[in-house]
C-alpha cells in the first residue's frame, strides 16, 4: 500500500497545465476500498500466474504467431465500428472521458520529456503510438498537440474509420494508421518515445505478453501509459451493471469482470516488463455535471504512467 | 519539494522559450499552405489575398463585431500562451477600426460611457489593457447613493464596507475599445481586420473527405463541414473554424445561425449626455423616479454622465427642449422634484443591532444631495431599452458573446460587464480545448462556455428585471416595501456586503455562491 500511496501522491505534487475543471481534489483516499476489493499481494501474484498459464495454454494450441488478442473481443468492436465518432452513440462514455484522459497524459508526458506545459504544441518532435486506437479518439488530439502519432488497431474497420476522420483536418492527416498488433510491430523492430494503450488491456487474452510487447516498443527511458478498469466490487456495480445494463451506455458484454486487472496486478505485470509505474490516477464520473474528473479514487477506472528502465 | 519543482519549471521555461518559438514555425510550415501565407503579417495589416493557388483566407476564429466585447475576446486570446498563436479575423463595418486614432487629452467626454466593475478591471489588467486606460480619462468612484422619489428611504454604499478601495470605474466606451485594440496590435496574435459587413454565413454538417488530394483546399474543407464560410459585403469570403458573434443586440450572426431569442421591450427610452459641475464628483448617484431612474456617474475632471430612463414621449420632449430647460429638469429630478428627500435616521435603531451585525461605515453616512449640474457638455442621445436573451449561446461552429447573447436594462451598469465576463469565459474554454487537442469549433467545447455563462447571465437579468418592475409601480404598500428594502440594504451589513460583492462581479450568482 505504501507503494500505491507514493504513486498516487506523485500526481498531486506535480505542476501541470491540467484545467481545473478536470480535477476532483480528495484530501485522503480510501485505502479500505482498494483493500477490500483487491486480493493481497501474494494472491495477486497467484492470479498473474494463473492468467499466464491460461494464456500460454491458449497460445500453445494456436502455436503460430504469439498474440495477446482475443478473437471474441475483436468481433465485439467490429460490430459497432461505424459509430466511433458519434458523440451520442455507443462510444459516448469514451468521448466524455477523453478530455480527462488527455489532461493526465499531457501533464505526465510534459513532465517526463521536460516540455513546456504552457505551449500549444508540447509534443512536437515526440513519436507516440496509440495501441488499440479504435476510431482515433485519442490519436487525433495527440496529433494536434504536435506529436508524430502512429495508431494501430487489430480491427480493420476501426482503422479505416480512423483514417477517414483524420483526413478531415490538415492537423491530423499526418497520423499513420495501421491494422496490426503490438507484437508484429515489435518484430519489425519499431520503437517510440511514448506508448499509450488506453482501455485495451481488459480486452486482451494475455495481459503479461501484451505488456511485454508494449515495453519492447518503448525506447529506454521512454514513457508508457495504460488505462483500464479495476477488478473491484464497485467496478462491477458501475462499469458492468450500471453502464451496460441500467444506463445502457455500452453494449452488453463489452467488458468481462474477470479480465479486469487491479492496480497492484498491473503494476507487477509492468514491473516484470521493465516498466516502473510512477503515477496513477482515477476517473470519477459526476452524474450532475455529466463530466469525468481526475481523482485519487482508483476503484473503478484508473490510468497508470510508467517509465521504461 | 514543490518549490524545487517550481524552480525547475522556471529554469526550463526560460530554456524552452526559444524552443517554443522555433516550434511555432515548424507548426506553421506543417500546416496547409493558406495558414503559412498569413504568418508574415504580425502588424495586423490587411494582407492581400493574392496567393499562388488563389485560395480564400482561412482563419481559426472569426470575430464578427469589433466593439468592446469582440476586441476583448481577441485581446484575451492574445494574452494567453496557449492561444496567442491563433489566426483571428475581425469583421467590422467601421472603417476606422484598427487605425491609430489618438484621442486628444483635452476633449469633452463622450456620452457613451460604461461603468466597469472591479471584476472587469482585473480582467482588463490581466490582458494588459488597463495601463492604456489609465493614460486616458477615467473616474474611479468609491461611494454610491440610491434613493427614490417617495423619500421613504435611501441606501449608501461605500467601498470600505467590503474592504475595497473602489466600487467601480467609469470609462468612455471608445477608450475601452482602443486600449484593448492596442493590446491586440502589439501582441503576436495573427489578426486580419476586414472592414465590411457580414452578409451571410454557412456551415455544413461533418462528412468524410474521401477522394480528395493530399492537402485539401479551403473550399473542400468547407464542403466537408470542417470550416464555416462567411460572405462579406465587399465580396470577400472568409473561412474559419469558429465564428464568434460579438455584434450587439441586433446580432446578424445570431440571426444567421437561427438562434431564437426571448425578451420584451421596456416601454422606456434612455437619454444619455455629459454634464459639468463646479466641483468634482466622486459618488455614483441613482434616484428612482415614477417613470424610471436617473443616474449621475462621475467621468472625471468635474464632468459627469447622465443616464435618464423615462417614457418615450417624455424622452423626445426632454431631448428637444432647450439646454437650460434640460439642466433645470435634471437638477430638479436629482433634488426635490417628484418628492421629498429621505431623512437621515441616526444610528439606525439600536434595537435592531442584533440583526444589523457589525455596523458598516456607510450606514453612518448622512443622506447627501448630488452636486448641481451647471452645463450640458454634449448632445443628448436617446436609446430604446429592452430585455433580450438568446435561447442558446452556441450552435454549430458559432458562439455568441456580449449583447448579442443578452441585453439588459442599464439601471445597474452591468451590461458590458457581463459581456467582458463572456469574453473571458470563452477564451478560457478555447484555451482548455487547445490544451487538450480539441478542434476549436467542436460542440462540447462551446457547450462548456455556455454552461458557465448562461446561469450567471440569466440570474443577473432576472435581478435587474425584478428591480425595474419593482420601481415601475407607484402603489402604497409597494412603496413601503421598497422603503423597507432601502433600509435593509443600508443597515444590514451582511446583506449590503453581498449586494456590493454581486454588483462588483466578484460573485457570478446572487445566491449560493
Amino acid at each position: 500500500m505504501n507503494q500505491m500511496q507514493r504513486i498516487l501522491s506523485a500526481r498531486r505534487l506535480s505542476h501541470s497545465i491540467i484545467p481545473q475543471s478536470c480535477f476532483l481534489h480528495r484530501r485522503w483516499f480510501a485505502t479500505s476500498e482498494t483493500d477490500a476489493s483487491s486480493p493481497p499481494l501474494s494472491s495477486a501474484h497467484q492470479k498473474i500466474q494463473t492468467l499466464e498459464d491460461k494464456a500460454s495454454n491458449k497460445s500453445r494450441s494456436t502455436a503460430l504467431t504469439t498474440s495477446s488478442l482475443n478473437e471474441q473481443e475483436l468481433a465485439k468492436f467490429s460490430a459497432i465500428a461505424d459509430t466511433w465518432w458519434h458523440s451520442e452513440g455507443p462510444f459516448k462514455p469514451l468521448h466524455l472521458m477523453n478530455p480527462t484522459r488527455l489532461a493526465f497524459i499531457r501533464s505526465t508526458l510534459c513532465r517526463h520529456f521536460s516540455k513546456d506545459p504552457s505551449s500549444a504544441r508540447p509534443f512536437e518532435g515526440l513519436r507516440l503510438i496509440d495501441v488499440g486506437c479504435g476510431g482515433g479518439l485519442l490519436s487525433e488530439p495527440l496529433a494536434r498537440l504536435g506529436a508524430t502519432v502512429t495508431g494501430i488497431d487489430a480491427v480493420d474497420k476501426n482503422v479505416k474509420i480512423a483514417r477517414l476522420h483524420a483526413d478531415m483536418d490538415p492537423m491530423t492527416s499526418k497520423i499513420e494508421y495501421q491494422c496490426t498488433t503490438a507484437e508484429k510491430l515489435v518484430d519489425e523492430g519499431r520503437t517510440f518515445d511514448a506508448v499509450l494503450a488506453l482501455e485495451v488491456i481488459e480486452h486482451v487474452a494475455n495481459p503479461a505478453e501484451f505488456c511485454n510487447s508494449l515495453s519492447a516498443l518503448t525506447i529506454p527511458n521512454g514513457a508508457t501509459i495504460l488505462s483500464t478498469i479495476n477488478r473491484s466490487m464497485r467496478a462491477y456495480a458501475s462499469a458492468i451493471v450500471a453502464a451496460e445494463y441500467i444506463l445502457q451506455w455500452l453494449p452488453k458484454g463489452t467488458h468481462e469482470w474477470s479480465s479486469f486487472l487491479t492496480p497492484e496486478e498491473l503494476t507487477m505485470i509492468l514491473q516484470r516488463a521493465s516498466i516502473d509505474v510512477k503515477e496513477m490516477a482515477g476517473f470519477v464520473y459526476n452524474p450532475i455535471t455529466g463530466r469525468w474528473l481526475l481523482s485519487d479514487d482508483i476503484s473503478v477506472n484508473f490510468i497508470a504512467y510508467g517509465t521504461k528502465k | 519539494m514543490s518549490d524545487v519543482i517550481v524552480l525547475w519549471d522556471r529554469v526550463l521555461a526560460r530554456q524552452l522559450r526559444t524552443n517554443v518559438c522555433g516550434s511555432k514555425h515548424i507548426f506553421q510550415r506543417a500546416c496547409s499552405t493558406h495558414v503559412t501565407r498569413k504568418v508574415s503579417s504580425t502588424a495586423g495589416s490587411n494582407e492581400s489575398n493574392a496567393n499562388s493557388t488563389g485560395d480564400s483566407p482561412q482563419h481559426d476564429i472569426a470575430i464578427v463585431g469589433g466593439g468592446m466585447v469582440g476586441i476583448a475576446l481577441a485581446a484575451s486570446l492574445a494574452s494567453k500562451p496557449l492561444t496567442k498563436h491563433l489566426n483571428v479575423a475581425i469583421i467590422d463595418n467601421n472603417p476606422l477600426l484598427g487605425r491609430k486614432n489618438i484621442i486628444e487629452k483635452g476633449h469633452l467626454p463622450d456620452p457613451r460611457v460604461s461603468t466597469v466593475t472591479p471584476a472587469t478591471i482585473s480582467f482588463l489588467k490581466d490582458i494588459g489593457a488597463w495601463k492604456y486606460i489609465e493614460e486616458q480619462r477615467h473616474a474611479y468612484f468609491d461611494k454610491m447613493q440610491v434613493w427614490d422619489y417617495t423619500g421613504l428611504g435611501y441606501t449608501r454604499y461605500n467601498a470600505k464596507d467590503v474592504d475595497q478601495d473602489i466600487l467601480g470605474c467609469v470609462v468612455e466606451n471608445k477608450v475601452l475599445q482602443s486600449s484593448q485594440l492596442s493590446c491586440v496590435q502589439e501582441s503576436d496574435l495573427q489578426k486580419t481586420i476586414y472592414p465590411a459587413r457580414l452578409n451571410s454565413m454557412d456551415m455544413l454538417p461533418s462528412s468524410s473527405l474521401t477522394g480528395l488530394g493530399e492537402v485539401p483546399s479551403t473550399a473542400d474543407l468547407f464542403m466537408r463541414g470542417r470550416l464555416a464560410k462567411l460572405e462579406l459585403s465587399d465580396g470577400n469570403n472568409v473561412y474559419a473554424k469558429l465564428v464568434v458573434g460579438a455584434d450587439g443586440s441586433k446580432s446578424r450572426v445570431r440571426e444567421l445561425a437561427g438562434i431564437k431569442t426571448t425578451g420584451w421591450n421596456y416601454s422606456q427610452n434612455a437619454i444619455i449626455c455629459t454634464v459639468e459641475h463646479t466641483v468634482e464628483n466622486f459618488t455614483a448617484w441613482q434616484r428612482f423616479l415614477p417613470n424610471g431612474p436617473i443616474a449621475l456617474l462621475p467621468v472625471g475632471d468635474k464632468f459627469s454622465n447622465i443616464v435618464w430612463t423615462m417614457d418615450p414621449t417624455e424622452a423626445s420632449d426632454r431631448r428637444s427642449m432647450s439646454e437650460d430647460d434640460f439642466i433645470k429638469a435634471v437638477n430638479d429630478a436629482l433634488d426635490y422634484g417628484y418628492g421629498p428627500h429621505p431623512e437621515t435616521t441616526s444610528s439606525g435603531g439600536s434595537s435592531l443591532s442584533w440583526l444589523t451585525g457589525d455596523v458598516n461605515i456607510s450606514a453612518k453616512e448622512r443622506f447627501e444631495t448630488p452636486p448641481k449640474v451647471v452645463k450640458l457638455s454634449s448632445e443628448r442621445m436617446m436609446f430604446p431599452l429592452s430585455l433580450r436573451h438568446a435561447k442558446d449561446y452556441v450552435s454549430n461552429r458559432v458562439a455568441l458573446v456580449g449583447d448579442s447573447a443578452h441585453t439588459v436594462h442599464p439601471l445597474a451598469g452591468q451590461g458590458v460587464n457581463l459581456g467582458f465576463a463572456d469574453a473571458s469565459a470563452l477564451s478560457r474554454a478555447i484555451a482548455e480545448g487547445i490544451a487538450l487537442g480539441t478542434d476549436i469549433g467542436e460542440a462540447n467545447l462551446l457547450k462548456r462556455y455556455e454552461a458557465e455563462r448562461k446561469p450567471a447571465n440569466i440570474a443577473m437579468m432576472a435581478v435587474l428585471d425584478g428591480i425595474q418592475k419593482m420601481y415601475a409601480v407607484n402603489f402604497g404598500p409597494l412603496n413601503a416595501f421598497r422603503a423597507a428594502a432601502f433600509h435593509g440594504a443600508h443597515y444590514i451589513s451582511p446583506l449590503k456586503k453581498r449586494i456590493i460583492s454581486y454588483a462588483s462581479g466578484e460573485q457570478s450568482l446572487p445566491l449560493f455562491s
